[in-house]
């Protein structure tokens, strides 16, 4: 319906602007009159959004500005640590998007100007805007945890943004000795995917238990408790015993300072010599988030929760990891149902509605075996300028669950994986 | 050329129905693909949903929120959605097509 309002509102000003008819409605047409949309950053957010704009109304113009030609996914990656995948399963390119009538732009943004509608490409080129949707993902906070820094993390590596780092792991993993003690530093919250820590250390023991089985993991955390606790520690205990040592912050979890040369992590009560560290480090919104001005002190983007628009800046949306969603988890999963909520809204504003408030998903598997697979699952609507969860929906899977449950998530987590990276690239 | 301008201006009458979206997905329709492929193609243990029929659907959830039909994650999710609500996710379910 909104399609018709505006196909006949835009021919009607061609025809009412004097010019041939016959040749105006056909250029508006090729030109796409329904508004520019710009989307910054090609994950499971920016690249949902933007295919996803096309398909709720394909005479908007939208570009997607990405500085990657390949996409590398992170959820799966722990997988890719652990020996039991390949990072060519983790890749995925844009054809699908281009395809689609998304105008692709290999090439960083560097610079948002809100007042003109203006982004700025590391090429000098400029782009003009009537929404931004701005989907940028993380950065490591390299200043907050001390001793940690980009050199840091080449002997210390984060492999908290998949590629290069994911692979060193995998490295660091084969090339330690058996009976090698694995440390892994958890953040306190808000972060990427708060499971992931707990699945990486699942699947690194997976990995001990079967090939150096004398080693020895750690976790280190700043928090006193995290995603699927439960579930986690039922499962370590009957997979893993005496293998995982998990230490919370009242028990002097958070690290406060490393040393890559020594290999050290230092708490406030001891100084730990790990053969192979991982550090999950804290996290913030892209630069770019800051750079246009819709990152708060936090370091994070508050939204509103019906149409993910900045409360900072206006006219940009901002969605997945580095926004401040309530309730909603930083996981791909919901970066993708946000994604498609702001398309919708974008397209509606575009086309003079209103858009409506959304309800949406989140499910998130983890795997602590390869046969073994775990779940949370949340439902969230718009309350009071708020993303909250929706009472009595979600939670985690059965605590009392036989073996043939947990082997029939995992066997779900890796149709999801394949479902929703068709959806988003394929 | 007159006979080519009748013929472009009939078509921007008309193309605006073609170009308009299908219809708008109500509230937490969109999410489902997360999880449900959209073709049987797609290598995953969860059903494709769309252009099913929307009775099948309501049936689904209706069980799935009373515990009735066995789930792994669908009886937490369904709880989340009215019945209303579950009605008007499976009428847009139900006209989706590849």
């Amino acid at each position: 319906m909104i399609g018709w309002r505006i196909g006949r509102r835009e021919f009607l000003k061609t025809a009412a602007s004097g010019a041939s008819a016959a040749v105006l409605p056909l250029s508006a047409l090729g030109q796409a009159t329904g508004g520019r949309v710009v989307v910054i950053g090609g994950g499971f957010a920016g690249a949902t959004c933007a295919r996803e704009l096309k398909r709720r109304d394909s005479r908007l113009a939208v570009t997607l500005v990405e500085a990657n030609a390949n996409f590398i996914a992170c959820p799966f990656s722990n997988g890719v640590i652990a020996g039991l995948r390949e990072m060519q399963d983790q890749q995925f390119g844009y054809d699908r998007l281009a395809q689609d009538g998304v105008t692709l732009l290999l090439v960083a943004a560097t610079a948002v100007d809100p007042p003109s509608h203006t982004v700025t490409l590391a090429n000098g080129a400029t782009l003009q805007y009537d929404r931004l949707v701005l989907a940028p993902g993380i950065d490591i906070n390299w200043d907050a945890l001390p001793g940690y820094g980009e050199a840091a993390a080449e002997r210390m590596p984060h492999a908290w943004r998949a590629g290069a780092q994911t692979v060193l792991l995998r490295r660091q993993l084969e090339a330690m000795a058996d009976g090698g003690l694995v440390v892994i530093s958890a953040p306190a919250n808000p972060f990427r995917c708060p499971p992931g820590p707990y699945e990486r250390a699942s699947l690194i023991a997976y990995y001990l238990k079967t090939k150096k089985p004398k080693s020895k993991l750690i976790i280190l955390d700043s928090k006193d408790a995290f995603s699927k606790q439960r579930l986690f520690q039922n499962a370590w205990a009957a997979l893993y015993p005496e293998l995982i040592e998990w230490v919370p912050l009242s028990s002097g979890g958070k690290v406060t300072s490393v040393d890559p040369a020594a290999m050290t992590l230092t708490t406030d009560f001891a100084t730990h010599k790990a053969d192979v560290a991982t550090i999950v480090p804290p996290q913030k919104a892209a630069r770019i988030a800051g750079l246009a001005g819709v990152a708060d002190r936090s370091g994070w983007c508050p939204i509103d929760p019906v149409s993910f628009a900045s409360t900072l800046q206006p006219d940009i949306h901002v969605i997945g990891d580095a926004a401040i969603a309530g309730a909603m988890p930083k996981s791909a999963f919901a970066a993708n149902a946000q994604a498609k909520a702001c398309a919708a809204a974008v397209a509606t504003v575009l086309a003079g509605g209103t858009p409506v408030a959304p309800k949406l998903i989140n499910t998130c598997y983890s795997l602590v075996a390869p046969d073994y697979g775990i779940s949370i699952a949340g439902v969230y609507h718009p309350v009071n300028g708020q993303l909250v969860d929706v009472e009595g929906a979600g939670g985690i899977s059965p605590l009392d669950a036989p073996a043939s449950m947990r082997a029939e998530e995992a066997n779900i987590a890796n149709g999801w994986f394949r479902t929703i990276t068709a959806e988003v690239f394929g | 050329m007159l006979f080519a301008r009748a013929v472009v201006v009939v078509i921007t009458f008309l193309s605006p129905g073609a170009h308009a979206a299908s219809p708008e997905p109500p509230p937490g329709a969109a999410s489902c693909s997360g999880c449900h492929p959209a073709s049987a193609a797609i290598a995953t243990p969860v059903p494709p949903l769309r252009g099913r029929d929307s009775a099948e659907i309501v049936t689904a959830m209706q069980e799935f929120r009373s515990g009735q039909r066995p789930a792994t994650v669908m009886g937490r999710i369904a709880k989340g959605f009215s019945d209303d609500e579950t009605k008007a996710i499976a009428a847009w379910l139900a006209t989706q097509r590849d």
